[in-house]
């Protein structure tokens, strides 16, 4: 199955997935242009608001004060919660998250259930582990149902099949929901999605959302889309599942005023999602779950220099952003989260599996500057580049040029002649490195060769006085 | 216990404690931008807005908006009509999966995104703002603010079992960022503003 490829990555890395996605070019154009469109829309939104920047700076402050308080918080949230009428429950990792979540459709004898954007339920594979124990699983969310009827991972986190044409859409729903072949029509595509998945929301007795804000305060979790997926699921399910990471907590319920202002405009542009929902009691006869996520989580908060991550209240900025994501495309990053935070996240829980990822930036710095929450991205990502090549996970191609640039550079005489080289090379025989063994040569022209180096060129100033 | 194993593990981990930020200072526009800035917003993401005049001419506007549809129903009791009965509670939510129209009434609106806050108790079962059709909401003039801040400064510490801010109709743009309203929940949303 091409989902348990993509996902597992033990195959392919981000440059080999990249040359896949890369290899139609008009595609990556249309990609790269329609990331570009949002992130431009992003900033127009941004922009119409004076105090923009100190909601960023407050956000992230108030996030570095949950991080430095998260134990109290998620006990307060919890004790909250319970009074509200709602079943907490704890997972240190993925397994125990997806046992949980399997235990409570057993208790009640469910086999089949409906689920909202969750990007937790990706990081831990819950579909895979539900479908092997006989349960089926149906993502309510459109884009998200359609890359699952591709058996595909999601692409994006806010956008999941922004990778894909709508002619491939429509193939997709010829096959699985009987719309007429050739059809590629945004609005009829959506109708006969709206009209399969309403036919799911009225006949599922579970529902599985995610949360993108718990308050420690009053026990409630908010829930936001633009669909009504998540909602339509929940109120019409007799039991419904929240799950979550730890991080996910804020202190009061006036601090949604703050972050509710920051995730739409940064995500989408769009001043607020259609739905913010506001779960704090079960409806009457309902049964309410949240299930509180570790996996990692905590590991992450004793490493200093990447703590930060943990901010992170997916909004997807910067892969929108990113000059690498939006010409590789998500599903080269090989993980539940794509872009470069997913490339400091996964690191995380994997350095070996992972080790790429952090080299798959330029370190230009756009996603820590429309980062809502300030997260340093760029830097973690270079600070994680460090870790991977010390303990000796880097690609064996890296440490064969990086120990033959420290050879290059540490002595001034093999400098100026590998330079000499290098220009003579380029300019007699070409192919010598215009080839595909250069990997610095794939979609790239290399430079024109200057007729001589700086140095050569300021000696011959200084003789002439 | 994962639960002690995890706060253990936070408690060893945490860093030294962060104080909380100051708040926002709360925007305080006139009401007359409040309502202009409300409308703009609201229809640039797809609501239709009226400003009527009297009840009487809410309910002849909704009459002919949707004088095609066959199930509507009303949580607002000054707009019971012959053609539009009152909202009684069937406690399955799925017997209102036929309602065209439902109209409820908000005390809150956000002008800076257009969203409107109800709460369990004005939608009289959860599953109907978002099962509907159609969605109608009337909000008092009086009941809009400025921003988001302003919002939750009015929510402040009220306690519901569901609440939730409405911006327009249901709409996705997963197909080639194309805009599609009515992707679930309501394929419109028409507000009545009034004093």
């Amino acid at each position: 199955m091409l989902n348990k490829i993509l996902m597992s990555g033990a195959t392919k890395t981000h440059p080999e997935l990249s040359e896949t996605f890369n290899q139609d070019e008009a595609r990556v154009d249309w990609h790269d242009e329609t990331l570009w469109w949002i992130r431009q829309k992003r900033d127009k939104s941004a922009n119409s608001i004076p105090e923009w920047e100190t909601l960023r700076e407050k956000a992230s402050q108030i996030k570095n004060h949950v991080l430095s308080e998260l134990a109290g918080y998620l006990v307060s949230f919890e004790e909250k919660a319970k009074a509200n009428g709602v079943i907490v429950h704890w997972a240190a990792d993925a397994l125990e998250h997806n046992q949980i979540v399997h235990s409570i459709l057993e208790k009640h004898e469910i086999s089949q259930l409906v689920k909202s954007k969750s990007m937790l339920t990706e990081e831990c594979h819950l579909n895979e582990y539900l479908e092997q124990k006989g349960i089926g699983v149906i993502d309510s969310d459109l884009g998200e149902r359609i890359v699952q009827l591709a058996k595909e991972p999601p692409s994006h986190i806010v956008l999941p099949c922004i990778h894909k044409k709508k002619e491939e859409i429509g193939d997709l729903f010829h096959q699985h929901l009987g719309v007429p072949a050739g059809t590629s029509d945004p609005q009829i595509l959506t109708e006969a999605a709206r009209r399969h998945l309403r036919e799911t929301f009225l006949t599922r007795k579970a529902a599985l959302t995610g949360v993108n804000f718990a308050i420690a305060e009053t026990g409630e979790f908010v829930v936001c889309t633009n669909e009504g997926n998540a909602d339509m699921g929940a109120h019409l399910a007799d039991v419904h599942i929240a799950c979550m990471g730890i991080e996910k907590m804020i202190p009061k319920r006036k601090h949604l005023g703050v972050f509710l202002r920051l995730l739409a405009r940064s995500a989408t542009g769009q001043p607020v999602t259609t739905y913010s929902s506001h779960f704090k009691k079960p409806r009457k006869g309902q049964e309410m779950h949240i299930v509180l996520v570790d996996n990692g989580r905590t590991v992450q908060m004793g490493r200093e220099d990447f703590r930060a991550s943990l901010k992170c209240i997916r909004c997807g900025a910067c892969m929108n952003t990113c000059p690498v994501y939006r010409r590789s495309g998500g599903h080269s990053y090989h993980y539940a989260i794509s872009g470069p935070i997913g490339a400091i996240l996964a690191p995380n829980l994997d350095r070996e599996k992972y080790a790429d990822l952090p080299f798959a930036s330029t370190l230009c710095g756009s996603c820590s500057n429309v980062c809502p929450v300030k997260i340093d991205i760029h830097q973690q990502l270079y600070k994680w580049r460090q870790v991977i090549v010390k303990e000796g996970y880097a690609a064996s191609s890296k440490k064969l040029s990086m120990k033959l640039m420290t050879f290059t550079l540490s002595s001034p005489g093999i400098y100026r002649t590998a330079g000499k080289a290098g220009r003579w090379v380029l300019k007699h025989i070409p192919f010598a490195v215009n080839n595909q063994f250069n990997p610095w040569y794939k979609q790239r022209e290399m430079p024109a060769v200057p007729k001589e180096s700086f140095g050569e060129w300021y000696k011959k100033e200084n003789q002439k006085g | 216990m994962s639960r002690d194993q995890i706060l253990a593990a936070l408690r060893k981990n945490q860093p030294e404690p962060v104080p909380l930020p100051l708040a926002i200072p709360t925007d305080r526009e006139e009401v007359t931008g409040l309502v202009t800035k409300f409308k703009t917003v609201a229809e640039g993401i797809g609501s239709t807005v009226y400003l009527p005049d009297s009840l009487q001419e809410i309910q002849t506007t909704i009459t002919s908006l949707f004088s095609k549809e066959k199930r509507m129903l009303t949580t607002v009791p000054e707009l019971v009509s012959a053609g539009i009965p009152e909202f009684l509670l069937n406690e399955d939510p799925h017997t209102y999966a036929d309602v065209d129209v439902a109209i409820f009434k908000a005390d809150l609106g956000v002008a800076e995104n257009s969203a409107l806050w109800l709460t369990e108790d004005q939608m009289g079962i959860r599953v109907l703002p978002f099962i509907t059709q159609h969605i109608v909401i009337l909000i008092k003039i009086s009941g809009l603010v400025a921003d988001m801040h302003a919002a939750y400064q009015k929510i402040g510490t009220a306690d519901y079992g569901f609440g939730t801010f409405i911006a327009g109709p249901s709409k996705t743009a997963d197909i080639e960022q194309s805009l599609v309203l009515g992707a679930h929940g309501p394929r419109s949303m028409t507000i009545f503003m009034y004093v």
